[in-house]
């Protein structure tokens, strides 16, 4: 706390004036040097335009070699990650952005270890944090925890699929999530007001815990308590993602160009983009600071609640354990009659020099 | 395309016309009546056409059935209604009698409802295959029967329209397990559901990478190249096959464009007329279905798909007819060739 203030700081008629009112002025200034760092994870089926989505959101291109896998490439294909960084830079604000892609989520037949991966990657990343954390060097420590999870719904359903209320019940204790509406340009309003609608009655019906925007606080001033009242109201966004610029009314815009009319990607009556990436800036603290207090130190509690044993794979089940007990059963089985073979064949073979000893292993 | 090309009898075979001398006429005989006779005939006894429609839930089946028929054969389902999700694979039929002309259509109509829906999918395809094969099965103990109704009714399924989900990369794994199966037991057009998602050029390179897909697995869809009978026939089949899957959109609702009610989906950024060639690719589905290819389609039903399941089906009872008095076939449990399950029901897991 200095007293030599900038001229506008000094109000010489209220005695007792300290002066950390500047204080937010330094975090601002510290914060904008240091740059932010947000790790945002995209789950969905192939095709639902998660891609393109992400590139409109950040103006950027963050696919430029994409190769789209073809169908027999994609039978064999299991559920990869894919993180790619980008740094991006306005006003001199820099931002490292991460965006976790997933692909191969869903495409299978049988769909039911596609998320294995990613909750494996996700608590990773955890781990890695709790470990710098409590390492000796802590000056530097890099945030790769995902911050918040955009899962893509597919607006040609009835609502919620049985994997998609799987999933977001498997992470939602782990990470943020955002659900969004995919393609929207495929339903026509009154069609989005009723999937939105049951989306969320699903949502509630499997108790599935979604991001929710915290209220504005009451000294806010109306615009910022009505943008939020909306954005609350528009849960699941419903989106339309596009970096074509398609000239429509006399100016270009980015859009969809069909043959029935353009879709304009940052009309707000067209589809809910605007609203998603408002939301995702204004509340890009926040999606950290749930991610910090919630997640990770529920991640952490549970660890340490473990001792230093460190855990293969929480969602083994009953089954595959019995699987895997067989499994070995199987192969000391097979282990046994080979060394009486040998044994056999020791004796046929040998001069009486007594039978090898095996060894249990 | 005169629906009477061929001889509306159940056993004409594939066999070209036999050479024949043509000879002299000396006059009008009246030959060229037997067609109105056949006309006559077939609109009083009135034609039968099965149909089954497979896809995950959304895509809008129950409306193109609708949008076909242009008519309320089902309720479609809207989006976000509440639907309770089937646990296993079931399929239900519902049938029609529409007239149009004074030509009468028994239209049956099966659906699928749950197909692909499950998280582990893994031989949802055996019911629809079990069906496909229980009503061959039906037909043939009809058949065999030594004293044999005139008119045997016709419940096999002549076509199967395959609703692949408009993703605009290429053919899902699912997909391709299902039209592998399917293509061999009943007559599939798959098309492009729900099309008004992809703009022209994604449409077309789509198609173009489904197309490829089909052809690398060896996939041969409605129209089947290998049956095709003459030139004609190839170059009219060569055309429809070069745009299949059609992209297809489906609407039962009407609405106003310059002064003429159409069918068709409003947004806010205009209306999707579903009869418009610029718009989607409906009506060539409807030709290819309805006005075109129905017959040929019954056709290759009861002269391809059907005998080849008579043939394993005799080899499997050891018995070829030889005269009356023939082996009754005991029926066997429907199935591809074994006995079919309903889907597994995996829902008993807890995540």
């Amino acid at each position: 706390m200095s007293k030599q203030q900038p001229a506008q700081f000094i109000n010489p008629e209220t005695p007792g004036y300290v002066g950390f009112a500047n204080l937010p002025n330094q975090v601002h200034r510290k914060s904008v040097k240091k740059g932010f760092e947000f790790t945002l994870m995209v789950v969905g089926e192939s095709g639902l335009g998660k891609s393109t989505l992400i590139n409109s959101l950040f103006l950027t291109d963050l696919y430029p070699e994409r190769v789209i896998p073809g169908a027999a490439e994609k039978i064999e294909r299991t559920v990869q990650i894919e993180a790619s960084t980008v740094e991006i830079e306005e006003r001199g604000v820099k931002l490292r952005l991460t965006v976790v892609d997933t692909p191969g989520y869903g495409d299978a037949i049988n769909c039911r270890d596609c998320f294995k991966t990613i909750i494996c990657y996700i608590d990773e990343q955890f781990e890695r944090y709790l470990h710098d954390e409590s390492g000796l060097n802590r000056r530097h420590i890099v945030d790769n925890r995902v911050h918040c999870c955009f899962y893509f719904i597919s607006p040609f359903g009835h609502g919620l699929k049985p994997l998609d209320v799987a999933f977001m019940k498997a992470i939602h204790n782990k990470v943020n999530i955002v659900p969004v509406i995919a393609k929207a340009d495929t339903l026509t309003l009154k069609e989005r007001e009723r999937l939105k609608k049951r989306i969320l009655d699903e949502i509630e019906e499997h108790s599935i815990k979604i991001y929710h925007l915290p209220d504005a606080e009451s000294d806010e001033d109306e615009d910022f308590k009505e943008q939020t009242r909306l954005l609350k109201a528009s849960i699941p966004f419903s989106v339309v993602g596009s970096n074509q610029l398609i000239e429509a009314k006399g100016k270009k815009v980015r859009g969809r160009l069909y043959p029935w009319g353009v879709v304009e990607v940052e009309n707000p009556e067209h589809n809910d983009f605007l609203k998603l990436r408002t939301m995702l800036i204004t509340h890009m603290q926040d999606l950290q600071e749930v991610t910090q207090d919630l997640h990770y130190e529920n991640f952490r509690s549970e660890r340490l609640k473990r001792g230093g044993r460190k855990v293969e794979n929480e969602d083994m089940n009953k089954d595959q354990i019995l699987l895997e007990k067989e499994a070995e059963l199987r192969r000391m089985q097979e282990m046994i009659a080979r060394m009486q073979a040998q044994m056999q064949l020791q004796l046929q073979g040998g001069d009486g020099d007594g039978g090898v000893h095996g060894h249990h292993v | 395309m005169d629906p009477l090309r061929q001889s509306p009898s159940p056993s004409s075979s594939r066999a070209s016309s036999p050479r024949t001398f043509s000879c002299e006429r000396l006059g009008y005989v009246g030959i060229e009546a037997v067609l109105d006779q056949l006309k006559i005939k077939a609109m009083k006894m009135g034609f039968e056409f099965n149909i089954m429609v497979v896809g995950q839930s959304g895509l809008g089946k129950s409306t193109m059935v609708n949008t076909l028929f242009k008519s309320k054969i089902w309720k479609s389902t809207m989006p976000g209604l509440r639907v309770p999700m089937p646990q296993t694979l079931q399929l239900h039929s519902v049938t029609h009698v529409i007239e149009e002309n004074g030509v009468k259509l028994k239209l049956t109509v099966t659906d699928t409802p749950g197909f692909g829906d499950q998280i582990n999918n893994d031989k949802c395809w055996d019911p629809i295959l079990g069906y496909i094969n229980e009503q061959y099965e039906r037909y043939l103990q009809e058949e065999i029967l030594i004293t044999r109704q005139r008119h045997i009714p016709d419940t096999r399924v002549h076509c199967c329209v395959y609703f692949v989900p408009p993703t605009g990369h290429c053919l899902r794994p699912l997909d391709l397990e299902f039209l592998q199966r399917l293509c061999r037991a009943v007559n599939v057009v798959p098309v492009i559901a729900r099309a008004d998602s992809l703009t022209i050029e994604e449409r077309e390179a789509f198609r173009h990478r489904i197309q490829d897909d089909l052809k690398t697995h060896s996939i041969e869809v409605y129209p089947q190249k290998s049956f095709d009978e003459d030139i004609n026939d190839k170059i009219l089949n060569s055309k429809i096959r070069e745009r299949i899957p059609f992209a297809v959109v489906g609407a039962d609702r009407e609405h106003m464009v310059n002064g003429r009610c159409v069918l068709g989906r409003k947004t806010k950024w205009g209306i999707i007329e579903v009869e418009n060639m610029a718009h989607c690719e409906f009506p060539l589905l409807r030709d290819l279905l309805i006005r075109s290819h129905l017959q040929d389609l019954k056709d290759i039903t009861h002269n391809v798909h059907y005998e080849n399941y008579r043939i394993i089906r005799l080899k499997e009872s050891h018995a070829l007819p030889r005269g009356p008095g023939w082996v009754n076939l005991a029926p066997t449990p429907p199935g591809p060739g074994k006995v079919c399950r309903w889907a597994e029901d995996d829902s008993d897991e807890d995540f």
